[in-house]
């Protein structure tokens, strides 16, 4: 057995018999790791909500033979209280953790993702953001981690810049916008095409910092729909709740 | 490896939650082992909860023999107060205070939208139908205090504060019988917030 100390986010939690759960954590130097914080779930526990999903903590964990660890000591760094509380954000914190734990390996310390999710949480939290753009942006930046960044100054198809032909469409299983020959997956308007380039081209805090400019309702769909067709799954929190 | 009546016995105790492989071929030998009128005992009751015992058609706690719980054939039970919660264990642990003594309803779990589970799959619009019913005027949410719960606590009161209805939730505070230096900064600071006048 070995301990190690790491910083990490709590993704999810399982519960596991009568009182343990199954944390697991997006750690910065660990990749994701999954241990078991045994008696969390009864009332007098020692880790309290300190292992709640969405909490950033500063852990302590025991290394065994097996894939679980176990958690021998935790603090809190940040609750994200703001976003815990809100039932406008709340699903958007859970669909960054949802999407980060599929992208996430165990074992397998990823610094660029954690430090997006860690800091996509902070502006989550801070109560004059405007949340909507947040997990949407978030699923554009996180393509472009995994080497699925999508094209979006000429048609993914044929190649031709964006001038010469009209980007009138978008498709992620083809790798982008598309001109109106080779068009698929789903239209998109220019605006929704200029907001996708200002997210991934470093002009997201002007973005994140206003009300939702024009196009913010198509590309919330299409970085989701991307994502989901990048992971090959549906994004449960952003599904499952849509109407809330 | 087992076979025949041994065999089945295990492969069902092993689908029981919480139960593994081990457990189930240990509780089937014990099982072999028991007098014959014990057997038939464990297998009567077995049967009979499942026979006798349905849902409440209002509340969703379980009910013996009718179409309604024990608690809301009760006259006694206000009837404009309810208390909402996950799961019908949860009345237990309400009831074991004897400080309610509204009705109940059972949502039947809480959000969880990393699972996928929203409002539909919930007794929500159950609750709304009683909610137009027209008699309830308060609603206690009684669900976990935790991510979940929290969410599912916050739908509700979005739900029905709209509908007249007065919606509060169970306040989140220290552990009776727990040292304040081990509490986490959540709990604290919600202990906190909900602090209490000391009447003197
Ligand atoms: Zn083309
Ligand atoms: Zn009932």
């Amino acid at each position: 057995m070995s301990l190690f100390r790491d910083t990490g986010v709590v993704l999810r939690t399982y519960r596991l018999g009568e009182a343990d759960r199954i944390i697991v954590l997006l750690t910065e130097g660990h990749g994701k790791v999954r241990a078991v914080a045994k008696g969390v779930r009864r009332t007098l526990s020692k880790f309290g909500a300190r292992l709640e999903p969405l909490t950033h903590v500063d852990v302590l964990l025991w290394q065994g033979r097996s894939d679980l660890d176990i958690v021998n000591q935790v603090e809190v760094l940040d609750t994200f209280r703001a976003v815990r509380e809100d039932l406008a954000r709340l699903p958007k914190g859970l669909a960054l953790l949802e999407v980060s734990d599929q992208m996430a390996q165990e074992r397998h310390p990823d610094h660029r993702l954690y430090a997006m999710l860690v800091g996509a949480l902070r502006a989550l939290s801070d109560p004059g953001s405007d949340p909507m753009l947040l997990a949407p942006a978030f699923f554009l930046k996180a393509l472009v981690l995994e080497g699925a960044a999508p094209v979006l100054d000429a048609c993914a198809a044929c190649g031709e810049p964006d001038g010469v032909v009209d980007l009138v469409a978008f498709d992620l299983v083809v790798g982008g916008a598309l001109c109106r020959a080779h068009r698929s997956g789903r239209p998109m308007s220019p605006a929704a095409l200029e907001l996708s380039r200002r997210i991934l081209g470093g002009d997201l805090a002007a973005v994140l910092a206003g009300p939702p400019p024009p196009g913010a309702d198509e590309v919330a769909e299409l970085a989701t729909e991307a994502m989901e067709v990048h992971l090959d799954r549906r994004i449960r929190s952003v599904r499952s709740v849509a109407g809330l | 490896m087992y076979t025949g009546p041994l065999r089945a016995l295990i492969d069902e105790l092993g689908r029981l939650p919480g139960i593994g492989p081990k457990s189930a071929q240990r509780i089937a030998f014990h099982i072999l082992k028991v007098p014959t009128e014990d057997a038939h005992r464990l297998s009567d009751a077995i049967v009979v909860v499942k026979e006798r015992t349905t849902l409440c058609e209002q509340c969703f706690n379980v009910a013996e023999g009718g179409a309604w719980c024990a608690i809301c054939s009760d006259d006694q039970r206000d009837g404009e107060v309810i208390c909402v919660v996950e799961d019908p264990r949860d009345i237990v642990a309400v009831e074991r205070t004897n400080q309610f003594h509204g009705r109940y309803h059972v949502l039947g779990g809480a959000l969880n939208p990393l699972e996928g589970i929203g409002p539909d799959q919930l007794k929500v619009r159950e609750l709304l139908a009683r909610i137009d019913a027209g008699q309830i005027r308060e609603a206690i949410v009684c669900t976990n205090p935790n991510l979940e719960g929290e969410a599912t606590a916050m739908y509700v009161a979005r739900l029905l504060t709209p509908l007249g209805v007065i919606v509060s939730r169970l306040a989140s505070g220290l552990p009776v019988g727990g040292d304040l230096e081990y509490a986490d900064e959540l709990t604290l600071g919600r202990a906190l917030e909900g602090r209490r006048r000391i009447e003197v």
